[in-house]
């Protein structure tokens, strides 16, 4: 029988990443010096099982690699080798080294083998030096093998000990496979049976005299005795084909073993060909720029809504990542959905059974089904939404791992405390918020968090203390990362921001603002770039990464005390607040959390200033108008502002204002990408399906900024207009 | 056919090995360490019992000598899958009372090869 064992692979990559993962935290948990023995237990059984299911499907490299880190575990668990920080970081490093030879062999990608041969040479000269060996002694001759192998047979001598059966093993199962690989007879000798009242059913009494002829390898007739040897009292001696029965040449029972280790030995693998790869820096992860706001220029913004789904049908196979192809979910999730299903069921026969007979006085019958109905739909939809729902240690994992890292790098020292990791979050959003979340912490440790020289100057204890803390509120996940380090210094921000033109030096700011300031575009104040957060990228990407995602960050910080970072995210994606809005006869959804108020404007209050368009005073600051029939080139039923109304929207920490015709309901609308089914439109993120069955296009706020800052947008419609 | 109970902590392995026992036409039922392993042997009879050593928990060694300790499972065969790791583990695994081993890493050809071996 064939089987394909490559249907595993899956199974096998997900739980060696979850092993890594283990191995990971694991060694971080490491004490130098006194490690627990659990611990180092738990470490060795990951690495065992990765090179047992690696070796199992074919990934010998894999294998190899993971053996000689298995061996080190293994000294260190026996106690013959001490927990140093240096062995440690070089099993971190062989843990990440791993995870790349993983993630390649996965995707069918290369490795950085110069790396791997690397890591492991480090390895083994770690472990040669106080190399003890603990490998079988091979003191036992080997057997004369060569001089018998042109047996005409075998004489077999076999006398199993009294306790043979109680190891499940059985004669006639070798009698069996000794008849199956040539002419075999057999002689019992019950000698051995004691006399039938002493006769203990359990016991083995009987041995046999054996003759196999053929021309058969000395090795398959051990094998066959492989597992009883110590059990037994074996005699196997070769049958000469010149003289059968004289020429005996005896094969010590005590070679058997010696044979047996060579046997399953592994063949040693060619080490992998050095072929030069760039290598690959250790898990840095790097906040990469958003799209929402790269592609304006090439954006055409006449679109007119859809308004029935001719959208065409042109799925684009979203390059899912292979991670993001399986969810695990817990089965009580589940079976809830299960009884939910079952509810469903229920109410769907009640109103049918009203449906099939209906008159007037099952009114109110009918009202209470339509109202079970509801509310069945809302559990459904609230179920099928956690099954989405992976806790946010997902997130977090990773960073005892950074932290002990970078403490290590900057010569600093920081506690790492993760609280509400069991807080559940949409995976979609989770994946996403991965990269500003570690910008955010590296922020922290870099400049927030001092060193221990300034900290006890401080007057405060030599190790800093970040917490990571994750809990629900509302309909959103908050997210803080607080530290008790230097805070934010308003002086120095305020200074820059001067000296980078982003405010007047004659501005009077509160605290408040200047602290703002640091999600501005272009701000950094290390006084030196670091190659720990000094990478180009800003608060100001993490802001947009944020906002992208629904969700708003802040902060909040005192001097020589710390700060907090508090994000706030939606908790799913997939469906969110909306406020249905009108221009013309289409009806447009904005995202309820970026509203800010709507106001009734007097013509008198707006300014124009050339090249800014229109502005509208709200309190102190004056915020842009958008007329938004413009913006989707539509006939308004006004142009009038003082008989539409003016939505005040944030974005970006910048607000805008649109007019639009009039305000509709609001409601929680289920959000279809525009991206998979027709193209990206700046100003739009996607569609939703009304009650109605009419289709409304979701505003993008940010979109609608950049269209905005953007002068050139404006000839762009105006030519599709003239066109 | 038989019935089997495999006994292993990755999950991959016990699918491989399950699949392939099944498609071979026996009944398996699988548990992912010792004391999972003992819990259902205790409940339940079978003909043949496939243990990993390394395991949390209860380590496949502790599973095959509490099995052995119960009455049901004196004479069942009891194979342990071992790592080339060497003679010692063999001897340990023979010690507890174990019938074999099947060396990993194994392909399901060798893993049926070996169960037709003790099951006949």
């Amino acid at each position: 029988m064939s089987i394909d064992i490559s249907q595993f692979h899956d199974v096998f990559f997900e739980e060696s990443f979850e092993g890594l993962d283990a191995m990971e935290s694991g060694l971080l948990n490491l004490d130098v010096g006194a490690a627990d023995v659990d611990e180092i237990n738990t470490i060795f059984r990951a690495a065992h099982s990765i090179k047992g299911g690696a070796g199992t499907f074919g990934f010998m490299a894999v294998s190899e690699f993971t053996h000689v880190m298995e061996t080190m575990l293994d000294e260190m668990r026996n106690g013959e080798r001490d927990v140093t920080s240096e062995s440690t970081n070089l099993l971190l490093e062989s843990v990440d080294v791993l995870r790349e030879m993983l993630t390649a062999v996965q995707q069918k990608t290369d490795t950085d083998d110069e790396r791997i041969a690397d890591i492991r040479r480090k390895l083994e000269a770690m472990m040669s030096g106080e190399e003890v060996s603990t490998e079988v002694d091979n003191n036992v001759e080997p057997a004369e093998v060569v001089e018998v192998s042109k047996a005409a047979g075998w004489e077999i001598s076999f006398n199993p000990h009294q306790h043979l059966f109680q190891t499940g093993n059985d004669p006639v199962r070798m009698l069996r496979e000794l008849a199956s690989l040539g002419e075999l007879t057999s002689e019992a000798s019950d000698s051995k049976l004691p006399p039938f009242s002493d006769l203990e059913p359990e016991d083995s009494y009987l041995s046999w005299q054996l003759t196999l002829l053929g021309d058969i390898p000395e090795q398959d007739v051990v094998e066959i005795f492989e597992w009883v040897d110590d059990d037994c009292d074996l005699k196997i001696e070769a049958i000469t084909a010149q003289e059968e029965g004289q020429t005996r040449v005896e094969v010590l029972v005590s070679a058997l073993d010696k044979n047996d280790a060579v046997s399953v030995e592994p063949e040693p693998v060619a080490p992998p060909e050095v072929q030069v790869v760039e290598p690959i820096a250790v898990a840095e992860v790097q906040v990469t720029e958003p799209v929402v706001t790269a592609e304006v220029k090439e954006t055409k913004v006449n679109v007119t809504p859809p308004s029935t789904a001719k959208v065409a049908a042109k799925p684009k196979a979203a390059a899912a990542t292979p991670a993001a192809s399986s969810i695990r979910v817990g089965t009580d999730k589940v079976d809830s959905l299960i009884n939910l299903v079952g509810e469903l069921v229920i109410t769907q026969s009640m109103l049918s059974q009203i449906g099939d007979n209906f008159t007037p006085e099952m009114l109110p019958q009918l009202i209470d089904g339509l109202a079970q109905l509801e509310r069945n739909s809302r559990e459904m939809q609230e179920g099928i939404m956690r099954i989405r729902m992976l806790p946010i240690s997902f997130a977090f994992n990773r960073f005892p791992r950074l932290v002990h890292d970078m403490t290590d790098k900057m010569g600093k020292k920081v506690e790492l405390k993760l609280t509400g990791e069991q807080t559940e979050l949409d995976k979609t959003v989770m994946e996403k918020i991965g990269d500003p979340l570690v910008h955010l912490v590296r922020n922290s440790l870099d400049h927030g968090l001092e060193t221990p020289e300034v900290r006890l100057a401080a007057g405060k204890s030599e190790q800093g203390l970040l917490q990571l803390k994750a809990f629900h509120q509302g309909g959103n996940i908050v997210i803080e990362i607080h530290d008790d380090g230097a805070g934010l210094n308003e002086d120095k921000i305020l200074g820059k921001a001067v000296e980078k033109g982003l405010v007047d030096a004659a501005d009077v700011l509160s605290p408040e603002k200047i602290h703002d300031l640091i999600f501005l575009p272009g701000f950094s104040t290390a006084d030196v770039v670091t190659d720990v957060s000094g990478r180009g990228v800003g608060m100001d990407v993490v802001r947009k990464n944020i906002n992208s995602l629904g969700g708003t960050v802040e902060v909040v910080s005192k001097r020589g005390e710390g700060s907090v970072f508090t994000i706030r995210l939606p908790l799913t994606l997939a469906i969110m607040d909306g406020q249905t809005i009108r221009v013309d006869d289409e009806n447009y959804i904005i995202p309820l959390i970026s509203i800010i108020e709507t106001l009734e404007v007097k013509t008198s209050e707006i300014k124009s200033v050339s090249g800014k368009g229109e502005l509208y005073p709200l309190r102190d600051e004056y915020v842009p108008v958008i007329r938004m029939y413009d913006v989707f080139n539509l006939e308004p039923h006004t142009t009038d502002l003082e008989e539409g109304l003016l939505v005040i929207v944030e974005g970006e920490g910048h607000k805008i204002g649109l007019f639009i015709d009039d305000l509709l309901g609001q409601q929680q609308v289920v959000i279809k990408s525009l991206e998979t089914n027709y193209r990206k439109v700046v100003g739009v993120s996607g569609a939703t399906i009304l009650g109605d069955g009419t289709v409304a296009l979701i505003l993008d706020v940010p979109g609608l900024m950049a269209l905005y800052r953007e002068p050139s947008l404006a000839l762009v419609v105006n030519n599709n207009q003239a066109a | 056919m038989a019935k089997i109970l495999a006994v292993d902590d990755s999950a991959s392995m016990r699918q491989m090995v399950a699949f392939t026992l099944k498609a071979a036409g026996h009944t398996v039922t699988d548990a992912a360490d010792g004391q999972q392993a003992l819990n259902i042997a205790k409940t339940q009879s079978f003909d043949l019992v496939l243990t990993d050593v390394n395991m949390p928990i209860m380590d496949g060694l502790t599973l095959t000598k509490e099995l052995r300790a119960l009455p049901a499972y004196r004479f069942t065969p009891i194979l342990v899958l071992t790592t080339e790791a060497g003679m010692d583990k063999k001897q340990a695994g023979r010690a507890a009372g174990a019938t074999g081993w099947l060396v990993k890493p194994f392909n399901p050809d060798q893993l049926l090869a070996t169960i037709k071996k003790v099951l006949g």
